[in-house]
């Protein structure tokens, strides 16, 4: 392998891992400080990816001005969804929790069926993010993925930002170290469950709206994401935000190398990750001890 | 009268196996089709039963065990065919081999944890065999010949019936004899209070291995059915959406009983069939997976203790005499360390 492929696959994996960090941040939050185990996550990313879809050809080469539309209908779905369908999830017990959420993705998949049908599309990058540049002698590498890459960076700087230097991010971050002790400290725990679940569904959304020019947009896709999102979370820990991080590039380097050195067995490499974890750290690598 | 219905409630499941042998020989191919498959769903449910209605481990990955036994099967059964004296144990030992792994790893985690861990490793399994050609890929493979064993040959229509119904018979004797055991105690007292079964000195590790493993052998074994009755196998069987239907069909059936895993399977199959039907509810057959999802949110959120809780309350007269489900089991002299 030539210096140039390894950059060009070390770039892959940093962005593939940046763009599962933002699903998977959302996933570990929700659970961290609501308790639920949400199955329909992976739904809101490919809510994402249709919206890019079903936005793009409004937007033209607004592309930024539709990430923010995105995002803003992305949260406000996802505060409507909080008070219409998950506030009623977290008194019950996980079993069901797993069930209602399970008849929920059932619900978004015949939805999106019935609005978009079945097809496989594509979305166009921007015309200024077209084409790519020179990486070493024979490799090139797409401008897109390295705004992609960027985009995350600049998200996940914010979302530490907000977690850790805010008023809203320290009851975040009490939240999910002690739900009964935020409530018992007369903090509007209710306000608090939705204005993450909003976020949680934002973040996913985005991560969809920036993977679709990437990927194609097709049925089923937010199941494949859940269940690496739910590797990324064992991983990391649930409801910690850098072990989320980190579990992400760590999801996105075994998986990228893993498709270059075993192309066949690719696809087990990130589970044999999660098994060596759950050996060594049964509460993953930045999870409390219990 | 209290005697009579608990009387009944334990002699009722071989009552209605015993209907439906007699029954078989006058049900059209087509009903006789769909009981078996309704039959070998039951095993399934019921192996997972084992898990999550006696011992309280909510496994979101229980189709990897069902879908190692189908393969296990085919792979076995070569070009040749096999007997079903090699190729049942071949099934069962598989499944229960990849449940003594993912159990010795996924119990190292407990609640949620434990149900992401399942779900991964039934992923796992899953791209094994849809990315490998070692299994013929995402198409599956065919089984050339069906097991046999002397004269008895799953080819035929009423093998498969009798084989299947007596699996099914042997499957809920074997949990009735589990949960009545010292095993069964154990795994009840791990389900209602694991912490105090650790303290008393119970290896509460190796009961929920042991009841992981035996779960996984009993899917294999559904597997093994399934494969000789489809004469078919791909990946698909391992889906996640196998998973999760499965555990949907405890609860639907009402979780913490034996013949709710067999209930739930039947309303569950029945409720897919009717929903999909054209000439029952119109147009919304092809939007089956909205009407099925809404069900689904509808039966959980209203029923959480199934269908067999609608019938407790319906009867208050059998209420008293039904088993509690979380009653705490009354500290049993039999049961040792």
């Amino acid at each position: 392998m030539d210096v140039g492929t390894f950059l060009v696959q070390c770039l892959n994996a940093v962005q593939y891992g940046l763009l599962l960090f933002l699903v998977a941040s959302g996933l570990t939050l929700i659970f961290g400080i609501m308790g639920v185990i949400n199955l329909a996550h992976g739904s809101f990313y490919m809510l994402g990816a249709y919206m890019a879809f079903a936005l793009s050809p409004l937007f033209g080469d607004q592309f930024l001005v539709m990430l923010v539309a995105g995002v803003v209908l992305a949260a406000l779905f996802g505060y409507v969804l909080e008070w219409a369908f998950f506030s009623y999830l977290y008194q019950r017990d996980h079993l069901q929790q797993v069930l209602m959420t399970y008849g929920l993705i059932l619900v978004f998949e015949a939805l999106r069926s019935m609005l978009v049908g079945n097809d496989v599309h594509g979305v166009k990058a921007p015309p200024w993010l077209e084409g790519s540049f020179a990486l070493g002698e024979l490799m090139r590498y797409p401008w897109y993925r390295l705004f992609a890459s960027a985009a995350c960076i600049v998200l996940a700087l914010g979302l530490y930002f907000v977690v850790n230097r805010t008023r809203l991010g320290m009851m975040i971050r009490a939240g999910a170290s002690n739900r009964d002790m935020v409530r018992g400290l007369g903090i509007d725990i209710r306000r608090l469950y939705r204005i993450v679940f909003a976020a949680g569904v934002a973040l996913a959304a985005l991560a969809g709206m920036i993977a679709a020019p990437m990927s194609s947009v097709y049925p089923g896709m937010g199941g494949s994401v859940l269940i690496i999102c739910f590797v990324v979370v064992v991983i990391g820990g649930v409801g910690s935000i850098t072990g989320a991080l980190v579990a992400s590039l760590l999801v996105g380097f075994v998986d990228t190398f893993g498709k270059v050195f075993f192309a066949e067995l690719s696809g087990m490499g990130i589970y044999v990750l999660m098994a060596a974890v759950l050996i060594w750290r049964p509460e993953g690598l930045m999870g409390r001890k219990t | 009268m209290k005697n009579i219905s608990a009387t009944m409630r334990h002699w009722l499941p071989l009552a209605c196996a015993l209907a439906l042998a007699a029954l078989g020989p006058w049900m059209s191919p087509y009903l006789a089709d769909f009981v078996v498959k309704v039959m070998i769903l039951s095993i399934f449910a019921l192996s997972l039963e084992l898990l999550v209605g006696m011992t309280g481990l909510v496994s979101l990955g229980h189709a990897a065990f069902y879908g190692i036994g189908a393969y296990a099967t085919v792979l076995g059964a070569g070009r040749d065919g096999g007997s079903i004296a090699w190729l049942l144990p071949l099934a069962m030992g598989s499944a229960a081999a990849y449940a003594l792994v993912v159990g010795a790893l996924s119990l190292r985690t407990r609640g949620v944890y434990f149900i992401m861990v399942t779900l991964a490793f039934a992923q796992m399994a899953f791209f094994v065999f849809h990315d490998t050609p070692f299994g013929g890929g995402s198409d599956g493979i065919y089984m050339y010949v069906r097991p046999t064993l002397g004269a008895i040959d799953m080819e035929s229509r009423w093998v498969q019936f009798y084989g299947v119904l007596g699996a099914l018979v042997g499957t809920y004797g074997l949990l009735a004899l589990i949960r009545r055991s010292r095993l069964g105690a154990a795994l009840a007292g791990i389900r209602v209070n694991e912490q105090r079964m650790r303290a008393a000195g119970f290896a509460v590790y190796g009961y929920k291995l042991a009841a992981f493993v035996i779960a996984g052998a009993l899917a294999g074994l559904a597997g093994f059915l399934v494969a000789s009755r489809d004469g078919v196998v791909n990946p698909e069987l391992m889906a996640w959406h196998n998973s999760g239907e499965v555990l949907l069909m405890i609860i639907l059936g009402g979780l913490g009983h034996l013949r709710g895993a067999v209930i739930g399977a039947v309303a569950f199959t029945l409720l897919k069939e009717v929903l999909s039907t054209h000439a029952l509810v119109g147009p919304l057959a092809d939007q089956w997976q909205l009407t099925l999802g809404l069900a689904i949110i509808a039966f959980v959120a209203l029923l959480p203790k199934g269908l067999i809780g609608v019938a407790a309350r319906l009867s208050p007269a059998a209420n008293g005499a039904a088993p509690k489900l979380d009653a705490v089991p009354a500290p049993n002299a039999k049961v040792t360390p």
